[in-house]
C-alpha cells in the first residue's frame, strides 16, 4: 500500500505543477492582459509601414494599450491600412494620431498613439486619419547628411487623403 | 480419484460428447509446415494430454487454439461452434470461457499476487469490486497462497509461481485449461506434484484440460485421453492403456526411449571398457 | 534486378510497417471506451512520465534557458539591443526549445522505459497472456500511456519554459546586468497567443508520436530480426529511442512550416 500512497503523491505533485506551469504559460505569458478582456478595433491607413508586423504592440504614452490585428494594402491609393485592436476601457478622441515607431535602434516596430483635443470619440472600426509613417533609417541619415531633418519631418506629417467609409 | 470421473460422465451425458473439436489444422513459418493438419476431440470433463518429442508442433498447436498465432488453415470448434479467428466477438467469447497456463507462467511481474488473479475479472468481468476481491482471495486459498497475496511473482518460489498462474487461470471460472508444457523444467517430484495438482482442481473446479508436455510418465498415469504428436501429424489418439499398448512405431519408440537409453548407455559402457582392456 | 528488386521489398516493408504503426495507434487509441479501469492506469503512466521525468525537464530547462540568456546577450549586446533579451529567450523556448528539448528528454527517460517494459512483457509472454484473458492488450498497456501523454507532454513543456525563462533571467539579469523589469516586460510583451498555441500543438503532437512509437516498438520486440530475448529488447528499446527522436525533430519542421 506504500507504493500506493506514493503513486498518489507523485501524480499529485505533477498535475499541480504541470496545471501552474499551463495557466502561467497560456493565460499569463501568451495572452497577454488583452486577450479575453474586452476591445475594439481601430484602423489607421498609412504611407509605409516599414516593416511593422501583425502582432505589434500598440502603445499610449509608453503603456501597451493595444495590438496590431492585421496589415493589407489599399489596392486603390497603394497605401497600407493597419487594423488595431485597443483596450475597450480607452476611449480616444477623434483626432488622435497614429505614427510608428521602433524601440530602440533597430528594435521592434510599434504603433504609438497620440490623443488629441477632440471632445468627439472615435467610434469602433473608426479611421484614425492623422498618421506619420514609419521613420526609415536610411532616408533619416540621407536627410541628416543634406541638413534638412525638420523640413522631412513636416512632409511626413501629412495627413491621410482618405475619407471616412 | 473416483469424484472426478463421476462429474466427467455426468456432464458427458448432459451436454455431447466433445468441448472442443480441431480439424485439420494447419501452421507453417517461413514455407515450414509445423502443424500438418491436426485433428483432435477433446472430451468435456476430460484430462488431454497431447503427447511429443521437443519440437514436434505442440506448443504451435496449443498457440493456435489460444488465438496467439493464427492457423493458416483448418477449423477449430468450441461446443459445436466453429471459431471464426478474425471476428472478434467470437474470439472473445471464446476466450472468456478458456484459460491458458503458460510454459514460463507469464505472471504480471509489476503486480502483487493479489492483483495477478483479480486482473482478469477486473477486466473482462463486470463484476462489483467486493466481488472480485472475493473471487480472487478464494482462489488464491484454493491453490494456498492466501499468505502470499501481497507478494510480487519475483519474490515466490517457481512451485508457487506455478501456482499462482493456476489460481489466475481458474479464477474466471473457464470450461476449458490450456497448460503449455507445466512441468517442464521440474524434477519429478514436482512433476508429479504439479500433476496432482491439476487433477485435484480439474475435480474441484470441474473445467476441461489440455496439457501439451512430453512427461510420459506423468501424463500416463494422470491423464484420460492421450494424443501423440509427431512431426506436425497426429500419430496416435486413445487411453493410456491404450497407448501403453500400442503396436504403432512411433508411439514404441516414444514409449520405450528410457529403455532405448540404458541399452545405449549399456553398448557405450562396454564399448568403453573394451577400449580400456585393449 | 537484385538491387531494384531489394529496394523495391524494403519499400513495401517499411510501408507495410507504417500502415501497421499506424493501425496500432489507432486500434490503441480506439480502446478508449473499451477499457476498464483506465483511470488507475492513466495515474501510473503520469507518474511515469511526469513525476519521474520532473528533473530532467526542470535540469535541463533551466541549463537551456541560462545559455539562452548568456548566447543572446552576447549577440545582442554588439548591437546595443540587450533590452530585447527578453524577447530572444522567451521565442525560442516556447516556440522551438521547449516542446523539442522537453519531449527528447521524456524520450530519453519514459520513452525508452516503456518501450523496455513492453518488452520485457512481450518477452516474457504477458502480452500473450492478457491477450489469451480476451484483454485488449493495446488498451491495457498502451491506451493510458497515450492519455497521459495529452497531459503529461503539455504540462512538462510549459515547466521548461518556466524554469527556462527564469534561468535565462538568471544569466541575463543577474550575472550579465539587464534590467530584470527590462527582461521581464520583453518577455511578457513578446509572446503571443500564437506562439503558445504552437508550443501546446507541439507538445501534444511530440507526445502521441513519441509515446506510440516506443510502445509500438516494446511490443512488437519479438518481431525484431535476427534477435531474441534480453537482445530483442534492446535492439527495441534503441529503435524506440532513435526513430521518436527523428520524429519530433521532422515533426517539428513539418508542424513550423505550416505554422509560419
Amino acid at each position: 500500500m506504500n507504493s500506493d500512497k506514493k503513486l498518489e503523491f507523485g501524480v499529485g505533485v505533477f498535475v499541480l505543477l504541470g496545471l501552474a506551469a499551463l495557466v502561467y504559460l497560456t493565460l499569463k505569458l501568451g495572452a497577454g492582459e488583452l486577450v479575453g478582456s474586452d476591445t475594439y478595433p481601430v484602423e489607421a491607413r498609412f504611407a509605409n509601414t516599414g516593416g511593422l508586423s501583425a502582432g505589434a504592440t500598440v502603445m499610449l504614452a509608453g503603456v501597451t494599450v493595444g495590438r496590431v490585428d492585421a496589415i493589407r494594402l489599399d489596392p486603390q491609393d497603394y497605401s497600407a491600412i493597419v487594423e488595431m485592436r485597443v483596450r475597450a476601457g480607452l476611449p480616444l478622441p477623434a483626432d488622435t494620431m497614429a505614427s510608428i515607431k521602433t524601440s530602440g535602434l533597430i528594435g521592434d516596430k510599434f504603433v504609438a498613439l497620440a490623443p488629441g483635443a477632440d471632445e468627439e470619440l472615435l467610434e469602433p472600426s473608426a479611421r484614425i486619419t492623422m498618421t506619420e509613417s514609419a521613420l526609415e533609417l536610411e532616408s533619416l541619415i540621407s536627410k541628416m547628411a543634406f541638413g534638412s531633418v525638420n523640413e522631412g519631418e513636416g512632409e511626413d506629417q501629412k495627413p491621410s487623403t482618405s475619407t471616412e467609409p | 480419484m473416483t469424484q472426478p470421473s463421476e462429474t466427467r460422465s455426468q456432464t458427458n451425458r448432459r451436454t455431447g460428447n466433445f468441448l472442443l473439436e480441431v480439424n485439420d489444422l494447419q501452421k507453417g513459418f517461413g514455407g515450414r509446415a509445423v502443424l500438418r493438419g491436426v485433428s483432435l476431440s477433446v472430451p468435456r470433463g476430460s484430462l488431454f494430454t497431447v503427447l511429443g518429442p521437443s519440437g514436434a508442433g505442440k506448443s504451435v498447436l496449443l498457440k493456435c487454439l489460444a488465438n496467439i498465432e493464427e492457423p493458416d488453415g483448418g477449423q477449430v470448434s468450441f461446443e459445436g461452434r466453429t471459431l471464426d479467428f478474425r471476428d472478434a466477438s467470437s474470439r472473445g467469447s471464446f476466450l472468456r470461457r478458456c484459460s491458458f497456463l503458460f510454459q514460463g507462467n507469464a505472471l504480471f511481474d509489476s503486480l502483487t499476487a493479489f492483483r495477478n488473479v483479480s486482473l482478469p475479472l477486473e477486466q473482462t468481468t463486470s463484476l462489483g469490486r467486493g466481488e472480485i476481491r472475493a473471487r480472487a482471495v478464494e482462489a488464491l486459498e484454493q491453490l494456498e497462497l492466501g499468505d502470499y497475496a501481497d507478494h510480487y511473482p519475483g519474490m515466490l518460489s517457481g512451485g508457487m509461481q506455478k501456482r499462482l498462474a493456476l489460481a489466475r487461470a481458474i479464477v474466471t471460472r473457464p470450461e476449458m485449461v490450456f497448460f503449455d508444457e507445466p512441468t517442464a523444467g521440474l524434477d519429478p517430484l514436482r512433476r508429479n506434484a504439479v500433476f496432482a495438482m491439476i487433477a485435484k482442481y480439474q475435480a474441484l473446479v470441474g473445467f476441461t484440460a489440455l496439457i501439451v508436455t512430453h512427461d510420459i510418465v506423468e501424463a500416463l498415469v494422470a491423464s484420460d485421453t492421450v494424443a501423440l504428436l509427431h512431426q506436425g501429424e497426429i500419430c496416435f489418439y486413445g487411453t493410456p492403456d491404450e497407448f501403453a499398448s500400442s503396436p504403432h512405431p512411433v508411439v514404441q519408440s516414444f514409449r520405450d526411449s528410457p529403455a532405448a537409453l540404458r541399452s545405449t548407455l549399456d553398448g557405450l559402457r562396454r564399448g568403453e571398457a573394451a577400449s580400456e582392456q585393449s | 534486378m537484385d538491387v531494384v528488386g531489394s529496394v523495391g521489398s524494403f519499400t513495401l516493408d517499411k510501408v507495410r510497417g507504417l500502415g501497421d504503426f499506424a493501425l496500432f495507434t489507432g486500434r490503441s487509441l480506439a480502446a478508449v471506451f473499451a477499457t476498464k479501469r483506465l483511470g488507475a492506469r492513466v495515474a501510473r503512466a503520469v507518474y511515469e512520465q511526469g513525476f519521474r521525468c520532473l528533473p530532467v525537464i526542470l535540469i535541463v530547462g533551466t541549463f537551456t534557458g541560462l545559455v539562452l540568456g548568456l548566447q543572446g546577450y552576447y549577440v545582442l549586446n554588439r548591437f546595443g539591443s540587450e533590452a530585447l533579451l527578453g524577447v530572444l529567450v522567451s521565442l525560442s523556448l516556447v516556440r522551438e526549445m521547449a516542446p523539442v528539448l522537453a519531449a527528447l528528454m521524456l524520450v530519453g527517460q519514459a520513452g525508452s522505459a516503456l518501450a523496455a517494459e513492453l518488452g520485457i512483457q512481450r518477452n516474457t509472454e504477458q502480452i500473450a497472456a492478457l491477450d489469451t484473458m480476451g484483454i485488449n492488450s493495446c488498451g491495457y498497456l498502451v491506451t493510458p500511456r497515450l492519455l497521459a501523454a495529452l497531459f503529461v507532454f503539455p504540462a512538462q513543456t510549459a515547466l521548461f519554459v518556466a524554469v527556462g525563462l527564469w534561468g535565462g533571467s538568471l544569466s541575463g539579469s543577474l550575472l550579465l546586468g539587464v534590467d530584470p523589469g527590462v527582461y521581464w516586460s520583453s518577455v511578457q510583451r513578446a509572446v503571443e497567443s500564437e506562439d503558445v498555441r504552437e508550443c501546446l500543438l507541439k507538445a501534444v503532437t511530440f507526445g502521441l508520436l513519441t509515446v506510440s512509437i516506443c510502445a509500438y516498438q516494446g511490443f512488437h520486440a519479438h518481431r525484431i530480426r535476427g534477435a531474441t530475448g534480453a537482445r530483442a529488447v534492446s535492439a527495441a528499446t534503441t529503435k524506440a529511442v532513435v526513430i521518436s527522436s527523428i520524429a519530433v525533430l521532422a515533426a517539428d519542421y513539418v508542424i513550423t512550416s505550416f505554422l509560419i
